[in-house]
C-alpha cells in the first residue's frame, strides 16, 4: 500500500471580494510508496504547498481524496510531521522543550522529555546547543530544530515546504547532504517542496514536475543516481536538462535512452 | 562606564533639584504659606501621619500603613480581577469567532464610559465601602488588558499554531502552550496601563465612596486646609503606583526572558 495516495485532487480558491475563482490544481494524481523521498519540483504559483497543505490537513481538496496510509485525511495530525519554509520554532522555549513539543503535549515528563529531545537533537548536528533559545541560532541550526522537532514524532511521512529556501548556498548543501543521512538512517516517507532542479535531483528518490495554471502533475520521474549525488557527473546533467525541458513546457516526450531505469 | 553611572545619577539629582527648587520659592513667599508648603513640611506631616509620634497629622496621626494598605489592597483585588476575567476574555474573543459576536459588541459599548461615572451606581449596589471601589478599579484595568489581549492573540503567527496542530495539539493545548504565550508581550503591555488606571480608581473612588485610604486622606484634608497632608498623599499614591508598576516590570522581565535577547541584539530568527 502506498504512504501517500491522491486521486483526482483539484483545488478551487474563491477570492472572497471579487468572487473570482481560481483554479489552483487540476486533475492530480500522485501515489507516493513508503519510504520514498518525493520532490515536488515547479514554478512559484503553480500549488505545490497548497498540495503539501492538503497532505497536511490544512487544506480540504475541492474534489478528490487523500490519503495517508490508506486513511483519508481530515486534520493536521501527528502522524504526519512537517518542517516548514521558516522555522516556526516557539521563540519562549529553549531548544529542547521546541523538540519535545509533541511530548509536552502528551504530557510527558520533564525528564521523558529531555532525554528524548537529546537523541534527536544530537541526530541534526546540534550537540550542545540544547538549552539556547531560538532567537540565539542561525537560520540554518532553526532549521535543523525544525527537523529534529518533526522526526521526534517519529512519523510516517515527513512534509517540507522549502524548508532550506532561505539558507545561503553552502548552508543548504550541508543540510541537504544532512538530510539525505537522516532519510537513510530513520526511514521513512517524505515529501519535499523546492523550485531547485539541483535540489530536487540532489534529494529526491522520484520528481514530480508541476507546471502552471492551473497546477498539474506534468511527469513523475524516478531518479536513478548513485548516493552520494554527484552533481557534477554527466548522467546528472542529463537528468537536469530533461528536468529543464519539462519546466519550459517543452513536450519532452519519452525519457532519454540514457536516463532509462532499468526494469 | 561614565555614560551609565551618569544617567544613574541624573535619575537621583533631577527630583532632588526639583525639591529644593520648590522649597525656596515656598520659604520666599511669594504665596502664604499654607497653600504651598515646603517639601520639608510635607515631610514633617507625612512622618508623623506615618510614624504617629507627636499628632500634627491630627486624627490621621500613625494611620499611614493602614490607610496605604486599604488602598493597595483595593487596588490589588480589582486589578487581580480585571487580569484574569481580562485575559480569559481576551483570548476567547482573538481566538473564536463565536465569542467575538458574541461579546466584542457590549464590551466595546461600554469601554467609552469613563470608569468614574459608574460611582453612583457603584455606590448605590455596593455600598459605601470597600466594594465600589473594587468595582471602579476592576473597571478602569479590564478594558487595557482586554484590549491589549485580543491584539496579541490575534497577532499570533498562525504558523506557530499550525505547527502545534501538526505535533497533535488539541485546541485547548494549543490556546495553553502557544496562543497564550505567544500573546504574553501584549497582555503584559496591557497588565501595565491597567495598574496604572487601577491606582487612578482607587483613589476617585476614595474621595467619594469610602471612608479610609490615601484618597480619603487626600479629600478629607483638603475639607480641613491641610494642604501639606493633601501633598503628603499624593506622594504617596505616586510612589505606591511606581512601586507597583515596577513589580508587573519586573514580572514581565523575568516571564519574558526569552524576548530580550531577540529585542537587544535584534537578530531575525
Ligand atoms: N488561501 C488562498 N486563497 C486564495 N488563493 C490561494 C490561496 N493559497 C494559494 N492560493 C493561490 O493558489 C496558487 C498556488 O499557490 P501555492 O502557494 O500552492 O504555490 P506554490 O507552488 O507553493 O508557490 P511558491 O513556490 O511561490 O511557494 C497561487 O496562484 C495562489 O495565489
Ligand atoms: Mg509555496
Amino acid at each position: 500500500m502506498a504512504a501517500i495516495e491522491i486521486s483526482g485532487v483539484r483545488k478551487v480558491f474563491r477570492n472572497a471580494t471579487s468572487g473570482d475563482e481560481l483554479v489552483s490544481l487540476e486533475g492530480i494524481d500522485l501515489a507516493v510508496a513508503s519510504n520514498d523521498f518525493l520532490c515536488l519540483l515547479g514554478p512559484s504559483g503553480c500549488g505545490k504547498s497548497t498540495l503539501l497543505n492538503m497532505i497536511a490537513g490544512f487544506e480540504t481538496p475541492s474534489a478528490g481524496t487523500v490519503a495517508v496510509d490508506g486513511q483519508a485525511v481530515s486534520s493536521p495530525g501527528a502522524d504526519r510531521g512537517m518542517v516548514f519554509q521558516q522555522p516556526t520554532l516557539m521563540p519562549w522555549l529553549p531548544v529542547w522543550e521546541n523538540v519535545a513539543f509533541h511530548l509536552r503535549l502528551k504530557g510527558a515528563s520533564r525528564r521523558a522529555r529531555r532525554e528524548a529531545a537529546a537523541t534527536y537533537i544530537d541526530m541534526v548536528g546540534l550537540t550542545g546547543f540544547a538549552d539556547h533559545y531560538p532567537a540565539q541560532l542561525s537560520g540554518g541550526m532553526s532549521q535543523r530544530v525544525g527537523i529534529a522537532r518533526a522526526l521526534l514524532m517519529n512519523p510516517r511521512v515527513i512534509l517540507m515546504d522549502e524548508p532550506f529556501g532561505a539558507l545561503d548556498e553552502q548552508t543548504k548543501m550541508e543540510m541537504q547532504t544532512e538530510l539525505v543521512r537522516i532519510w537513510e538512517h530513520h526511514r521513512g516517507t517524505i515529501v519535499f517542496v523546492t523550485h531547485g532542479i539541483d535540489e530536487a535531483l540532489t534529494l529526491g528518490t522520484h520528481i514530480a514536475v508541476m507546471s502552471a495554471r492551473p497546477g498539474r502533475i506534468k511527469a513523475l520521474l524516478p531518479v536513478d543516481l548513485p548516493r552520494p549525488r554527484d552533481v557534477t557527473s554527466p548522467r546528472f546533467n542529463d537528468y537536469k536538462r530533461h528536468l529543464l525541458s519539462l519546466l519550459r513546457g517543452e513536450e519532452a516526450g519519452s525519457l532519454p535512452a540514457s536516463l532509462a531505469v532499468p526494469a | 562606564m561614565f555614560r551609565s553611572n551618569g544617567r544613574r545619577a541624573l535619575r537621583i539629582l533631577v527630583p532632588l533639584g526639583l525639591l529644593a527648587a520648590w522649597e525656596a520659592f515656598s520659604r520666599a513667599g511669594f504665596l502664604p504659606r499654607n497653600l504651598l508648603p515646603p517639601p520639608s513640611a510635607v515631610l514633617y506631616a507625612w512622618a508623623d501621619w506615618i510614624f504617629g509620634f507627636n499628632h500634627s497629622a491630627g486624627s490621621d496621626s500613625g494611620t499611614w500603613l493602614m490607610d496605604a494598605s486599604a488602598s493597595g489592597m483595593r487596588v490589588f483585588t480589582g486589578f487581580t480581577l480585571a487580569a484574569v476575567t481580562g485575559i480569559m476574555a481576551g483570548i476567547a474573543i482573538g481566538w473564536s469567532r463565536v465569542a467575538e459576536a458574541s461579546m466584542e459588541p457590549t464590551l466595546q459599548m461600554l469601554r467609552p464610559i469613563p470608569p468614574v461615572s459608574w460611582i453612583p451606581l457603584a455606590v448605590i449596589w455596593f455600598g459605601i465601602a470597600n466594594k465600589p471601589a473594587i468595582f471602579l478599579v476592576f473597571l478602569g484595568a479590564f478594558f487595557p488588558i482586554l484590549m491589549n489581549t485580543i491584539h496579541g492573540v490575534r497577532t499570533v503567527d498562525a504558523n506557530l499554531v499550525r505547527a502545534g496542530a501538526m505535533m497533535g495539539g488539541r485546541e485547548h493545548q494549543l490556546l495553553r502552550f502557544i496562543v497564550f504565550p505567544a500573546a504574553l508581550p501584549s497582555i503584559f503591555a496591557g497588565l501595565r496601563i491597567g495598574i496604572g488606571s487601577a491606582w487612578m480608581l482607587t483613589v476617585t473612588a476614595e474621595m467619594i465612596a469610602v471612608k479610609n485610604g490615601l484618597g480619603y486622606v487626600l479629600w478629607d484634608s483638603y475639607n480641613f486646609f491641610r494642604y501639606d497632608l493633601v501633598l503628603a498623599a499624593m506622594a504617596s499614591i505616586g510612589l505606591l503606583g511606581y512601586a507597583s508598576d515596577l513589580a508587573v516590570k519586573a514580572l514581565m522581565t523575568a516571564t519574558l526572558h526569552w524576548q530580550q535577547s531577540t529585542t537587544v541584539q535584534g537578530r531575525q530568527g
